[in-house]
């Protein structure tokens, strides 16, 4: 019998097979680290007089902590100060490379192995990060991990993993214009729930996915982690290799060569099964939106807001009565006629130079609603870089949009950046979680585009309905 | 983590029953950078009180707890552990634990064995006849001796055994130490690197 791409990718990296229901010993290729989750785990190692073992595939980046104005200034809040300052004097002490705040790589820790080119097809790779299930995208094996296996990873450069099911996520067909990524993944998870994948490695296939660019990709292997699987891949293909090959640390020449010959041996085989199946038709997709406070309670733009009797599962109920009070909506509210107070444009999931392009094709030449707060956050300096060398922050500032610096900013609003209390939010971010943006906010995941087009009608809208708009003013001659 | 075989100090009796994590450290000092330097969290807001086992003599510098039943309940916060061994506590006694503390006490080192509440009652009786009176915590025969009287006590065998032999989770690891360095020395030169590429052209000559 034939073996997955995720089979494939953990059988070469045994270290020591486990006997008798042990675990496997599985080598880490990538360790990427940020400033939140790394400091006991340091510590750790000093305690012990351990050091850390392979520094060369291990990167540390500031991200939860950093403010997105005045980056030059010292930080204001002292937790946030002390624990960025900490990972600083750790990556010295410890002989880490680092990207500070101020440096052209720095930038969430999900869009900085990529954009370096040390994420790459067949590798492992693992933080202490729940969203390192990004890297996925490249048919990497990547997963978040807790503080003491940072440590662990940090002084043997391994894990102890017993191997986890797989589930194969068929995407057939073609989206329609206006529907992306995040509306893909956003009906994944409202399809099988938040914790439809506990115990899985996804794999994302089919003609929707192989149409994808790798910054698509991303956004959807993301938000694995959404639906309770611990990580989630797409085998690697022409538009992989393209993506990777010339960044800075991509392997170079007889490397590449070989790499590339190795890489093309890990799709999943025709005759390989995988312990669960789903399918889903792109073409059916529509623009998506949540509407609670979990990820898995979404449904098309399009839609109403439903009644909590709609739903069989008690749990599901009282889950969908709690969330509807606290994001103060009313049952057979048309998705459409939310209003919103701020919009956010950032996080690991959508904050890549596509995202940002295709916001920005939106709103070019408008402005944006009255009364919206609209915030641009790229996900890494070399982002932010790339979109000001194609002009994409005078469309932005010229809509009347915040341009900010590179970080998780409102993601989950550990610096400056945050919803107010009852504040209302459309976000390209991953989680609604109530207070996940600021204490009493409230979020509503959507993709980029429908971020753009919610900015320029204060409502929650598609670039569909913007067309729809402008045919209106046409046919009553005002245009 | 040092190889545990016996342990002696005074006995510190904690004579109360009920102690979840929360009381051993509050919630604040969680936001802290470190995994040392929490002997001062250590049941925080019972040492604002100076009649407090701890805050007397001969108690200040630790010991070994022996404590009434259901001691380390509620969260799981490894920082009990860490408050506990920071302030030189270095093995604790008691009838009944809760799980998550019992397991994370495995992981750090610190020697949690169950004695029976008559031994309970027994320790802290010499305690109080004579504060500062000693007990020996013998792990390889499972009995804990004070005053010449032996009481035993239960210890699940894994965790005996990772103790004895001083062995944390990585340190098993570590005795892998040959199979990973083995597996190093195969993996493949196009592999991630951190440091900077040296071009094939220089390292292998233009050909
Ligand atoms: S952007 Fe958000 S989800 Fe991504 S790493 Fe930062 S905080 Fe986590």
């Amino acid at each position: 019998m034939g073996k997955t791409l995720a089979e494939k990718v953990w059988d070469d990296h045994v270290v020591v097979k486990g006997e008798d229901g042990a675990p496997d010993l599985i080598y880490i290729d990538l360790h990427l680290v940020h400033e939140v989750t790394s400091p006991q785990a340091f510590d750790g190692l000093r305690q012990a007089g351990r050091g850390l073992r392979r520094t060369d595939l291990t990167v540390a980046t500031e991200d939860h902590n950093t403010p997105t104005l005045d980056i030059d200034k010292p930080i204001q809040d002292p937790t946030s100060r002390k624990q960025i300052e900490t990972l600083r004097q750790n990556a010295a002490e410890f002989g880490v490379r680092i990207h500070s705040l101020g440096d052209k790589e720095q930038g969430i820790v999900h869009l900085v192995g990529p954009q370096l080119g040390l994420t790459l097809p067949g590798v492992t790779v693992v933080c202490g990060d729940s969203h390192t299930s990004t890297h996925g995208a490249f048919g990497a094996m990547a997963f978040g991990i807790g503080t003491s296996e940072v440590e662990h990873v940090m002084a043997t450069q391994t894990l102890p993993l017993k191997p986890f099911k797989t589930m194969a996520i068929n995407v057939e067909g073609e989206l329609r214009p206006g529907v992306t990524a995040k509306d893909i993944i956003l009906a994944v998870i409202a399809k099988i729930g938040t914790g439809g994948g506990a115990g899985y490695v996804f794999e994302y296939r089919g003609s929707a996915i192989r149409s994808l660019s790798i910054e698509g990709r991303m956004t959807i292997c993301n938000m694995s982690i959404e639906a309770g699987a611990r990580a989630g891949m797409v085998a690697p293909d022409e538009t992989t290799f393209a993506y990777v090959k010339d960044k800075p640390h991509a392997p170079k020449g007889a490397d590449w060569d070989a790499a590339l010959e190795y890489w093309k041996t890990l799709p999943t085989d025709d005759d390989a099964v995988f312990d669960a199946e789903i399918f889903i038709d792109a073409s059916e997709l529509e623009p998506f939106v949540t509407w609670g406070t979990n990820p898995g309670q979404g449904v098309s733009l399009s839609g109403e807001v439903p009644a909590p009797e709609s739903f069989h599962d008690p749990t599901d109920r009282a889950a969908a009565e709690r969330a509807l009070e606290y994001m103060d909506l009313k049952p057979g509210t048309r998705l459409k006629d939310i209003a919103v107070d701020t919009v956010f444009i950032g996080s690991c999931t959508n904050s890549r130079m596509e995202d940002l392009t295709a916001a920005a094709e939106i709103i070019r030449g408008r402005k944006k609603a009255d009364g919206v707060r609209v915030l641009v956050v790229p996900g890494s300096a070399r982002v932010r870089l790339e979109a000001e060398a194609a002009g994409l922050d005078k469309v932005f500032t010229d809509f009347g949009a915040e341009w900010r610096f590179a970080g998780c900013s409102m993601c989950l609003g550990m610096n400056p950046d945050q919803l107010a209390p009852g504040e209302r939010c459309a976000s390209t971010s991953n989680r609604n979680f109530e207070g996940r943006q600021g204490k009493g906010g409230r979020t509503h995941l959507v993709s980029p585009l429908v971020a753009a087009a919610t900015a320029i009608r204060g409502t929650l809208s598609s670039p569909w309905d913007l067309e729809a708009a402008e045919a209106e003013l046409v046919k009553d001659g005002v245009a | 983590m040092e190889k545990i075989s016996t342990l002696t100090g005074p006995i510190v009796p904690l004579e109360r029953s009920n102690v979840d994590t929360d009381q051993i450290i509050p919630a604040v000092f969680l936001k802290r950078v470190t995994k040392t330097g929490y002997d001062d969290a250590l049941f925080h807001s019972w040492r604002q009180d100076p009649a407090f086992v701890l805050n007397q003599e001969p108690y200040r510098h630790g010991g070994i707890l022996v404590v009434g039943n259901d001691f380390g309940t509620g969260s799981s916060r490894e920082h009990a552990v860490w408050a506990l061994r920071d302030f030189g506590i270095t093995a604790v006694l008691g009838p009944r634990f809760g799980e998550i503390f019992r397991g994370n006490a495995g992981k750090q080192g610190l020697l949690v064995g169950k004695i029976t509440e008559e031994a309970t009652e027994a320790l802290w009786a010499v305690a109080r006849a004579n504060p500062g009176e000693p007990v020996t915590v013998d792990l390889e025969a499972r009995t804990a001796t004070a005053a010449g009287v032996s009481h035993p006590f239960e210890i699940d065998d894994y965790t005996r055994w990772r103790l004895l032999e001083g062995l944390d989770d990585i340190a098993l690891t570590l005795r892998d130490e040959a199979a990973i360095s083995a597996f190093e020395a195969k993996r493949p030169s196009w592999m991630p690197t951190t440091q900077d590429r040296t071009p094939q052209a220089r390292t292998q000559g233009a050909s």
